[in-house]
């Protein structure tokens, strides 16, 4: 038997994860370079699972099976496509940033007890998070990946409700009550998805009799599973709605924007570039595959509702006086044309939207973290309380740009390539959704470039005057997230390659073909 | 003798000790009349065993007679510490499981 | 040779890269290395053309495939460079006029402590522009197409601190988005119609295409031109863009920026002809615009904002001829060559003359310049001349071309469009004698400022005046090197096709006729500015005048349907979003608290009491067992 890679990236931060929390109080800056140096060795076996994937191969890769839970047919089992080795890559990649651009952010909880230890605390749970969010990845059979998608909320709620911005314009009092009510939110909001989802797996294996994706898409394409209509839908509704919640998709949105905007730029980064791409992931490898016939047969009201995500998530951007929540409405624009996408049913549409979820990672968390090194800099989330930023802090305001910039996918940088496949692809099917989606890019230019132009230009506010531009750690944070940005843009061959196939293989699972162009209809 | 007489007495027994259980307020006598229903149970089991022809009645019998003992080494011990705290042996003056 | 093609952008992208991430160090050489690249880019692109120019006229057009760019299934976009005709022209018209406006800029922002971080963003410009007129494919042109709006955003709002120029960046940005957003649907119709966008395929597939679908691709391709080159009703931004420094409103107004709207239909000729709709829309938009910039440029005091007018209308102008087809894209492109010249000429003169008198631009209180700036005077004069169309000057020849094909239209709408035409040259000859002659003639109408300072005209370093000079030259000969034997019509013909037009009246009445209105314009603008004297603080005007001074109303739309109107709209959705959205997930959980609340109640701590209910239970299930049973 070959080495377990995959098991592998699970167990090293999850090991990881145990060891940074029991990492002594006196020293948690050792906890914090364990944490790096956990974050960056499952990089490197991300980038191993990178390396021995072929994208022309099998569908499954690398795969694992044990017995489990033998009397319901519950198995560990491993595997991955191109559209999860990507994310996977994506999530192992952001990590490393994540922990280094929170590097301080648990330091001001810091009591001196020993019982009561922050830093190992928020350091270990990210590794947990990223432990759980890379197996649900990785999960072939529908139970395990139920168990870590509904796990990974437990750290999620802590980091969330725990952690906070250094400061605070109302006091510590109001921002913890503010934080609590915002990790409640988050909590009960996937929780309930997540129920709904377990009613629906448990249907799915009375019907199925086994929890194996794999095989459960086998038996469906070659007959011997059949399912009633109705049954397919209802089950499908219920994969959905959990997706939806995670991904999410109005109207189930609200908790998103107060769950990132009271959790430090950090959380918030691993909230909308890695935790919700559980949801849209799942979208396209559970909900597509296991209900084709049901999933072809709510395109139309999805569809309908990732649009109004787009231009209500847009339009909800530009009223928002509070940097962080401003980010968090335009994920939620984001992830609706991920969704549409996703359901455009056309493999430019799919590709796009894969393409999407690892751009929109990096690009939000581009965004996001330069946004928190300016709220710690100045301790208000308030667009209204900046002004001038650029004059004092050039880099600072160059990177807020760029970052930016890509949020309003500007051609060059990695998002424009994507957004411009989802859109493609859904006009190729649905000229008019297509058309009222494009709205979405000079929505997406008025909110960034409002933005911009409250925080960093104008006049030098005095409270501004002396803020210190990007120190060497927010530099290594940022400078590569940007490099990344501009390589994929230029050259999103090689994630493409890795993507293409398993994308072309869900569109034969769902029956779908592309639209031919009119001039080749003609003839 | 038709053993479906002993199935009433169970019954009349098992009445016995449900109507003290609820109105009775000494915490002894309400576990006294606890017991009373567990025996009325045992007696029943016993009963059917007999009607039935096999031994699975007797055999829960043993299993409940086992709980029972158990039951009064932990009820007893949990009486006597309320009344050491409380000097009063009235199920209704510990009412303090509440919400 | 054809490798020369990419280096062509990289050279001014490189400059940008190394510009904008070298920090301080690079702080006294940055301006040169800016320059240096983008001369160096003029001079591949001279090479090149050398090259061009040794090929036979059909066989000119040369492409370089780099890399396949996004390769999903069906779907195919490649980086490949095209370099035909049309493009080698933009080439060395974006990298010359391009290379001596940086040469400018090296005098006129020395003083400027964020200098490096300009000639970065004139690099950017560049690139962008290049990359534009390069692209082979509509989706790589796009990347260009913004790159360019990218970089005047930049520029526009470098001035970062001013917050009309921060404003000014961001409308740049936005109106042009809206533009962008025209191009990104037609390259998805083109991709359902002809399954994909690169030049050659969709320009030999146009032929077997319903005319409605090609009419909805080239209105969409209309409408990012009007954004890109402030065409009505996409116009708004142009004036304000003067916030930016000077020859950055030389750089967009004469090389890039607003000539790639002109560009893109050209580029679509194919398109556009097998449209005769959209082209009708074309030749109105045209119409309109030139006229409307006219009318602007007439009421305005501030000389740059004149000069915007002036570019908006002779853009119209060129649209206008784009929308004729084969007969007026040949003269549209010489009349944005001709116009890269005087009108990057007219502006370097501008920021020569805000350069010596302590960046004023109220023309009213200019006057009587020729005396201080002599070099100034007659590059800026020439560059006048050539803009009304003076004969024997570049304007001239390009301009007279553009009427003639205007009324060769035919019917009722050629005599309208040629009547517009005409009618532009005469606003025109009026504004620009207007301007000619507040600035330069006349007695001198300059106050101290505020804080007592007079200022003191003086003629510009020979770092300003040099590129002007040579942009001059420009502007006397190059439309007369044009036409002499029609040299440009065969140059560009193999790529855009020429169609000879035939004008109602011979082509010399329209000549004898632009020189008659061109004369009447100028004559009215020196009897009410030459004869008597400017009054320093503007006269109240007529209610044309009042209107056009607010550029005709266009921004108090936008502000009162627009802004306002997306004001309330944000509004209301995010108290929609907080009060029903979240309100209904909000009213779920407080209405389970109530009811939890109720049912609280019944766990009062009575073990009696709970343990009825227990018997209760209990004996519900025995009925309930037995009632089954029974039935």
């Amino acid at each position: 038997m070959s080495f377990p890679l995959l098991t592998a990236t699970v167990v090293l931060p999850a090991v990881g994860a145990i060891a940074t929390a029991a990492v002594p109080a006196a020293q948690r800056t050792a906890a914090k370079w364990l944490a790096l140096v956990v974050s960056l060795a499952t990089l490197v076996l991300a980038a191993l699972v990178v390396v021995r994937f072929e994208p022309g191969g099998s569908r499954y890769q690398l795969t694992e099976s044990h017995a489990w839970i033998k009397d319901f047919g519950v198995r560990y089992e491993l595997g991955v496509d191109g559209i999860a080795v990507a994310l996977l890559a994506l999530t192992a990649l952001l990590i490393p940033f994540v922990i280094l651009a929170g590097w301080h952010d648990a330091d001001t909880l810091e009591t001196g007890s020993r019982r009561w230890r922050p830093t190992q605390g928020f350091f270990a749970l990210i590794l947990a998070v990223e432990a759980m969010v890379i197996l649900s990845f990785e999960a072939t059979d529908v139970f395990l990946f139920y168990i870590f998608f509904e796990a990974m909320l437990i750290p999620m709620y802590f980091l969330i409700g725990g952690f906070g911005d250094r400061a605070h314009e109302h006091g510590e009092k109001v921002a913890s009550t503010q934080r609590s009510y915002a990790a409640v939110k988050f909590l009960l909001y996937n929780l309930v998805g997540g129920l709904i989802m377990l009613a629906a797996v448990i249907g799915l294996y009375v019907q199925a009799g086994t929890f194996s994706l794999p095989e459960i898409v086998q038996a469906r394409a070659n007959g011997s599973l059949h399912m009633a209509t109705g049954t397919e839908r209802w089950l499908f509704l219920g994969f959905f709605f959990a997706f939806a919640v995670k991904a999410p998709l109005w109207p189930v949105h609200t908790w998103l924007p107060n769950a990132m905007g009271e959790a430090t730029a950090p959380v918030a980064v691993l909230i909308t570039a890695v935790v919700d791409k559980v949801g849209t992931f799942a979208m396209l490898r559970f909900c597509l595959q296991l209900f084709p016939e049901a999933s072809k047969w709510a395109t139309p009201v999805i569809l309908v509702l990732a649009l109004i995500s787009i231009v209500y998530g847009a339009l909800l951007a530009v009223g928002q006086r509070d940097i962080k929540r401003l980010v968090a409405y335009a994920s939620i624009s984001h992830f609706g044309f991920i969704i549409m996408g996703i359901f455009a049913m056309t493999s430019q549409g799919q590709s796009g939207a894969t393409l999407y979820m690892v751009n929109h990672g990096i690009s939000t968390a581009a965004l996001m973290l330069v946004a928190g090194f300016l709220i710690s800099r100045r301790g208000s989330r308030l667009i209204a309380d900046y002004g001038g930023v650029q004059k004092v802090a050039p880099v600072l305001a160059g990177t807020f740009l760029i970052g930016g910039l890509a949020t309003l996918s500007l051609p060059g940088l990695a998002p424009f390539v994507s957004e411009f496949l989802v859109l493609v692809g859904t006009f190729a099917r649905h000229p008019v959704i297509g058309i009222i989606a494009t709205f979405g890019i000079v929505l997406a230019a008025l909110y960034t470039l409002v933005l911009y132009q409250r925080t960093m230009t104008g006049p030098v506010k005095p409270e501004v005057a002396e803020m210190p531009d990007l120190r060497v750690r927010e530099v290594l944070v940022v400078a590569p997230l940007i490099v990344l940005l501009i390589f994929l843009g230029v050259y999103p061959k090689p994630v493409a390659d890795i993507v293409n196939p398993a994308v072309k293989q869900t569109m034969s699972d769902v029956h779908q073909t592309d639209p031919k162009p009119e001039v080749e209809a003609a003839k | 003798m038709n053993p479906v007489n002993y199935l009433y007495l169970a019954a009349l027994l098992f009445t016995i000790g449900a109507t003290g259980v609820l109105i009775r307020r000494n915490a002894i006598v309400v576990f006294m009349c606890v017991e009373l229903m567990l025996n009325a149970c045992n007696l029943a089991f016993v009963t059917f065993s007999r009607m039935h022809g096999n031994l699975d009645g007797q055999i829960i019998a043993f299993f409940t007679m086992v709980v029972a003992a158990a039951e009064v080494v932990v009820g007893l011990a949990i009486i006597v510490s309320l009344f050491r705290t409380r000097h009063s042996a009235s199920v209704d003056d510990a009412s303090l499981m509440k919400l | 040779m054809e490798n020369l093609i990419a280096l062509l952008i990289a050279a001014p992208l490189l400059g940008a890269a190394v510009l904008l991430c070298g920090g301080r160090r690079l702080d006294a050489v940055g301006h040169w290395i800016g320059t240096l690249l983008a001369g160096l880019s003029f001079v591949f692109g001279a090479l090149l053309f050398a090259d061009m120019l040794g090929k036979a006229a059909d066989h000119r057009t040369v492409t370089q495939h780099l890399f396949s760019w996004i390769p999903v299934s069906g779907f195919q976009a490649d980086v490949t460079f095209r370099l035909d005709q049309l493009s080698m022209t933009f080439v060395l018209l974006i990298t010359g006029v391009g290379s001596l406006i940086h040469l400018y800029s090296v005098g006129y922002m020395e003083h400027d402590e964020r200098r490096r971080r300009f000639f970065g963003y004139l690099n950017l410009f560049l690139a962008a522009m290049l990359l534009l007129v390069l692209a082979d494919n509509y989706l790589l042109l796009y990347v260009g197409w913004e790159g360019v709006g990218l970089a005047s955003y930049l520029l526009i709002g470098f001035w970062q601190h001013k917050p009309s120029a921060a404003t000014a960046a961001k409308k740049a940005f936005l109106v042009n988005r809206v533009g962008d957003m025209g191009l990104s649907i037609a390259i998805m119709l083109m991709f359902t119609t002809f399954g994909t966008f690169a030049f050659g395929p969709v320009f030999a597939d146009v032929s077997g295409t319903g005319e409605g679908k090609l009419t909805a691709i080239a209105l969409m391709l209309l409408l990012a031109a009007c954004g890109k080159s402030a065409q009505v009703p996409l116009q708004s931004w142009l004036g304000d863009a003067m916030e930016g420094p000077t020859p950055v409103s030389a750089l967009i107004h004469a090389a890039t920026m607003v000539t790639a709207g002109v560009y893109l239909i050209v580029r679509s000729g194919a398109v556009f002809n097998a449209a005769p709709d959209a082209q009708l829309v074309v030749t109105v938009v045209g119409a309109v615009t030139l006229l409307f910039g006219a009318i602007v440029g007439c009421a305005k005091d501030d000389i740059k904002k004149a000069l915007a007018g002036s570019t908006m209308s002779q853009i119209g102008y060129m649209v206008l001829a784009a929308g004729l087809g084969p007969i007026g894209y040949v003269f549209a492109i010489m009349h944005l060559v001709t116009h890269g010249f005087f009108k990057a000429g007219l502006f370097l003169g501008a920021g020569s003359v805000m350069h010596g008198m302590n960046d004023e631009v109220d023309m009213r209180k200019y006057g009587g310049l020729r005396k201080y700036m002599p070099v100034t005077f007659v590059t800026f004069g020439l560059g006048y001349l050539a803009i009304i169309g003076f004969p024997g000057l570049s304007g001239f020849f390009s301009k007279d071309k553009i009427i003639e094909a205007a009324f060769a239209k035919g019917g009722t709408e050629g005599w309208i469009l040629g009547g517009a035409a005409l009618l532009g040259a005469a606003i025109t000859a009026y504004y620009m004698t207007r301007v000619m002659i507040m600035t330069f003639f006349g007695e001198k109408r300059w106050q101290p400022d505020e804080h007592g300072h007079e200022p003191h005209p003086h003629e510009s370093p020979k770092s300003m005046t040099i590129p002007m000079i040579v942009l001059a030259f420009g502007s006397v000969f190059a439309g007369g090197l044009f036409s002499f034997g029609d040299r440009f019509l065969h140059w560009l013909e193999p790529v855009t096709g020429h169609q000879e037009g035939h004008p109602p009246v011979s082509a010399a009445v329209v000549t004898g006729a632009t020189l008659v209105v061109l004369l009447v314009g100028a004559g009215i603008a020196y009897v009410q500015y030459g004869r008597r004297p400017v009054p320093v603080v503007a006269p109240r005007g007529s209610l044309l005048t009042r209107a056009a001074r607010r550029d005709l109303l266009q921004d108090d739309f936008n502000h009162v349907v627009l802004v306002r109107g997306g004001e309330h709209l944000t509004r209301s959705l995010v108290y929609m979003d907080h009060t029903v959205v979240d309100g209904v997930v909000n009213g779920t959980a407080a209405s389970v608290g109530g009811l939890s609340g109720r049912l609280r109640r019944l766990q009062n701590g009575y073990a009696r009491s709970y343990a009825v209910s227990m018997f209760g239970g209990a004996a519900v299930l025995v009925a309930l067992t037995l009632l089954m049973r029974a039935v």
